[in-house]
């Protein structure tokens, strides 16, 4: 058989799904998201309309867009730093020569992240519930008066945060770790002989050798954390007074709940975006910090 | 080297017959005696037990209950009709009746009403039933009526020297401030932030209507409006209700027997639910009232559930005989006994357990005086919307101003696409004002 | 700080992480064996007074967890088997076979993977609609037939068979199919585990795509069914907390049968190819 057809038939299957379901879908996306396709053009497409940027100028004009965006660069901003510094932490300790039982404890940390968001953030939702949740007891030990966690705008996204660094922390640990081991010992070993502390070999061996894993990790956990969905879907449908609503919140609720797919559909494009350019700023801030 | 590769080769037959099964199980017809049935939150639990007489008369029918839960149902129904998965026939909120109508997803009913020995519209509550007509075109019958009402602590309110509810919103104002104590965390009345069925029967007792120009324009800036919504949020501004959501709110059945709140504004189902979940020398306490008004006796909205037949729908003649069988008045007194569901029929009240139910006259009383929400497919957003924009006014984020003409806005540009429908003849039955 | 402080402080400081890593598990576990209601009182509770398996009873006899469960383990089993055939083909394909374009086909590839799947979502709920696979098992199962990721992390093993291997059995004239199923598979093994294991998990877990394609609760997945009690059933923590347990234990099991293939395949996937 002829080499080249034989690499394209084993190629076609993922070609073939790729294509109908992903690629074909995306651009459609683009198309539908200039159109005002919803339940009128559902049920009769000849209520369909070609709006050009319509749904695009409407949402930038849209406060719950924009409080969506907020809600959503909160999310990332306070709970990627959070939950890579969680992971570092983590795997620091479990690289020391000084702990013992490793595999258990990191088997331990791992755990949530092979949970299942939903059922966890259940279990978080009553953990944090106001009258008769555990952080609220433990507060009260200690004499401090109740939060409402989940029922106060100022502290859902909060809580939604630690829920997610709790969940995801593992993970990040796990590639942390490997990139320790693989620093060579003897930097340290020559760090100790010039009389450096443990804080200044952190910052100057540690931190610079990791520092292409940190790269590569930052931009997955922060796309990652962009798609913001299930966790407030599950733990507070978005409220209270909408603050833990995110752009794909937003994009569901447009979509799949009121049926205004063109809309939504813009909405996932300016979320895509937004990733985009926030990934592009991310590699060159870190181009620029290597060149000085 | 052949025979380690067998185990593979079974593992891709297994892996392709799995595939070819799983495929074949999705796109089969399903059975031709199967009538699949959607119900909204507790009805699904009671109609289990109606089932197996009707099945009994039916013996070529079985019938499958789904039970949708009520905060999924709206986007269910409109999930199922997007991806052409609708069920036979279904419960439907009369609220949502216009915008499956205007979907086409709904099959008209008035023929075999006509045929019916059963069904006889004029025994039907007069503006409930007119709810299932848009356009000139029925397309459910009403199941069972709906209508948010006063639940109230009658011992609490004597003990503070009133005798009897209020009938005036300024009576229940007065009542409403006796019974508060937020400072040990008393309050007048329970009114979940998140649900507007509330604020709305407020809104539906005034002169003005909530959309203007049929249905184009939002007219939540009228003084009628602006009136109830000033009601509302003055008893949370006046700590007579907490700003709480039903989901912080966790039981609010015990927390009225303990008299957390002295009213609770809200529907018939929980007749039972008080009836089941406070003890037996609480049962005397606690009455119903009709809505207070303005300026007297109050108008509710005239909500409920109909039951509707999709017009996708395979079994029609089956659909058909299950809703005859649940509109028999001797059927819908059961319903009412196991549920506390009310009857759409006159003649389902003269019998029975409801004749005499105390707990159950103040909803006969307010259903004759009742009025329907405005017959747009976009009204249940549009609902949300509204509520949304309160709950910012009672958060005082908003003045009362402000969120009257958020509300029109938000109204407005949701309306934006029905209105070129209507003015371009577009492709769709215009839905009756 | 002496040898022995930091000792202590190392150590002591994991058993502290991993307290706060467990105890959400632990205490969900312990809550699910609980009465009714035995929950919510004050102080919480940590231990059952008296375990029973009543709520896990309730789940299965009147909310149709059995459902959820079986429908779980159909669809994530099916994704699992049929979307590593996809991958390991074309895995494969792009490190061993040549041909025309293949280095810039999958840096295109590559790049698909800045377009998060979202973008995608409402338009296949359109594409499925018109395939009638709306609210079906294969309306789950199709899209996730092939991932970017799985024939990234294929490829990345593969390249490490010998040419030589493949030349040898080509001059002793096996037909590419034969050299795929008897030589490159074994080969392949130990990716396949971890494929097998990430690809499940990844199934069982998802959310957002179910919860828009199953419409109706006979199709329902475990997350989607929780989700769903979770709306109607809010204030029975306890029986919440059994169905957590029926949906989380399946695959940290899993998980903990097989971690070195999983943590392995994590370190695989995220070095730069």
């Amino acid at each position: 058989m002829n080499p080249q057809r034989t690499a394209w038939l084993f190629l076609a299957p993922a070609l073939v799904v790729l294509g109908v379901f992903f690629l074909l879908p995306v651009l459609a996306a683009l198309v539908l998201s200039l159109t005002d396709y919803d339940l009128y053009a559902l049920a009769d497409i000849r209520n369909l309309r070609f709006v050009a940027l319509g749904n695009y100028r409407e949402l930038l004009q849209r406060p719950l867009f924009w409080s969506a965006l907020g809600h959503t660069l909160y999310f990332v901003a306070v709970g990627v730093p959070l939950s890579m510094g969680a992971s570092l932490g983590a795997a620091m300790l479990l690289n020391s020569p000084l702990a013992r039982c490793k595999p258990f404890f990191r088997t331990a940390l791992f755990a949530p992240v092979v949970t299942t968001v939903v059922a966890t953030a259940v279990i978080w939702r009553y953990l944090f519930n106001t009258k008769y949740g555990m952080a609220n007891y433990l507060l009260g030990l200690l004499d401090v008066h109740p939060v409402d966690w989940l029922g106060d705008p100022h502290w859902a996204m909060p809580t939604i945060i630690a829920f997610a660094a709790w969940k995801n922390f593992g993970y990040n640990m796990i590639i942390f770790l490997a990139g320790l081991q693989a620093i060579p010992p003897d930097l340290y070993e020559a760090a100790r002989i010039d009389g450096a502390s443990p804080w200044r070999q952190f910052v100057h061996i540690t931190l610079p050798m990791l520092k292409p894993t940190m790269l590569m990790v930052g931009i997955l956990t922060v796309s990652g954390y962009f798609q913001l969905f299930a966790e407030p879907y599950v733990m507070t449908e978005g409220g209270p007074l909408q603050s833990t609503v995110s752009v794909l919140y937003l994009m569901y609720d447009e979509g799949f709940k009121w049926w205004n797919l063109g809309s939504a559909s813009a909405v996932a494009f300016l979320l895509f975006l937004i990733m985009f350019a926030v990934t592009v700023l991310m590699l060159k801030l870190s181009r620029r910090g290597d060149e000085t | 080297m052949s025979c380690r590769a067998r185990p593979w080769r079974h593992a891709w037959l297994v892996a392709i017959a799995c595939c070819s099964a799983l495929l074949g199980s999705c796109t089969q017809a399903p059975d031709n005696h199967e009538l699949t049935f959607w119900t909204i939150g507790r009805e699904g639990e009671a109609i289990v037990k109606l089932l197996p007489a009707f099945e009994r008369a039916h013996p070529d029918v079985h019938v499958r209950v789904q039970q949708l839960p009520l905060t999924a149902a709206h986007q269910k129904l409109l999930t199922a009709f997007a991806g052409d998965s609708t069920p036979d026939l279904s419960q439907l909120g009369n609220t949502w009746l216009p915008e499956l109508a205007a979907l086409h997803a709904l099959e008209p009913l008035q023929a075999r009403v006509g045929r019916s020995r059963v069904i006889q519209p004029r025994d039907y509550f007069a503006s409930i039933w007119a709810t299932n007509v848009i356009d000139g075109t029925l397309y459910g019958v009403p199941w069972y009526v709906d209508t948010r009402l006063l639940f109230y602590r009658r011992d609490l309110l004597k003990a503070a020297g009133f005798d009897a509810p209020p009938r005036t919103w300024a009576q229940w104002r007065q009542q409403l401030a006796a019974m508060s104590d937020p400072a040990h965390h008393h309050y007048g009345i329970l009114l979940p932030t998140n649900e507007y069925e509330q604020l709305m029967s407020l809104a539906l007792q005034q002169d003005e209507p909530l959309l203007r120009d049929g249905g184009r324009y939002g007219n939540f800036e009228s003084a009628g409006f602006k009136r109830a919504l000033t009601f509302y949020v003055d008893t949370f501004r006046l700590q007579q209700a907490p700003a709480i959501t039903n989901v912080e709110a966790g039981n609010p059945w015990t927390e009225f027997g303990r008299g957390v709140y002295a009213f609770y504004l809200s529907g018939p189902w929980n007749i039972g639910e008080f009836r089941s979940r406070l003890p037996a020398s609480q049962q005397d306490d606690w009455a119903t009232a009709p809505l207070p008004g303005p300026d007297g006796a109050g108008i509710g909205v005239a909500g409920g559930s109909s039951l509707v037949i999709f017009r996708r729908s395979q079994h029609k003649e089956a659909a058909w005989q299950l809703i005859e069988y649940l509109s028999q008045p001797a059927v819908q007194q059961q319903f009412y006994d196991l549920l506390g569901d009310m009857p759409p029929r006159r003649s389902s009240w003269a019998g029975g357990a409801l004749r005499d139910d105390p707990k159950a006259r103040a909803f006969r009383e307010q259903l004759e005086h009742v009025r329907p929400t405005p017959a747009v497919p976009e009204w249940e957003r549009i609902a949300n919307e509204m509520q949304l924009v309160a709950a910012e006014a009672i958060a005082g984020r908003l003045t009362i101003d402000q969120a009257a003409a958020e509300m029109d806005r938000r109204a407005d540009t949701i309306l934006a696409k029905r209105r070129w429908v209507l003015d371009h003849g577009g492709h769709t039955e215009e839905p009756a004002r | 700080m002496s040898p022995r402080l930091a000792k202590a402080l190392v150590n002591g400081l994991l058993i502290g992480v991993a307290a706060v890593a467990l105890f959400p598990l632990l205490w969900m576990l312990s809550v699910s064996f609980m009465a009714p209601g035995a929950a919510s009182t004050l102080p919480p509770p940590l231990l059952p007074r008296h375990a029973s398996w009543g709520n896990y009873r309730e789940l299965f006899v009147h909310a149709g967890m059995g459902r959820y469960l079986l429908n779980s383990l159909l669809v994530a089993g099916t994704i699992t088997v049929l979307s590593l055939a996809c991958n390991l083909l074309a895995g494969y394909a792009f490190a061993k076979l040549r041909f025309a374009g293949r280095e810039r086909l999958f840096q295109a590839l590559l790049g698909a993977l800045v377009i998060p799947a979202q973008v995608a979502m409402l338009p296949l709920f359109l594409l499925l609609k018109h395939m009638g696979l709306v609210n079906s098992y294969a309306g789950v199962v199709v899209p996730a037939l092939a991932t970017v990721f799985g024939i990234f992390l294929v490829r990345q093993y593969a390249r490490g068979i010998p040419d030589e291997l493949l030349e040898a059995a080509r001059i002793d004239g096996a037909g590419e199919w034969r050299i795929f199923v008897q030589i490159v598979l074994p080969l392949l093994k130990p990716i396949v585990v971890t494929l097998a294991i990430f690809t499940f998990l990844a199934a069982w877990n998802d959310f957002m795509w179910p919860l828009i394609v199953l419409t109706g609760q006979e199709h329902y997945t475990l997350p989607i069914g929780l989700a769903s009690l979770a709306r109607e059933h809010s204030q029975d923590s306890e029986l919440m907390m059994a169905g957590s347990v029926v949906t989380v234990l399946p695959v940290l099991l899993l998980f903990l049968s097989l971690q070195r293939y999983y943590l392995e395949g994590l370190l695989l996937g995220s070095v730069k190819g």
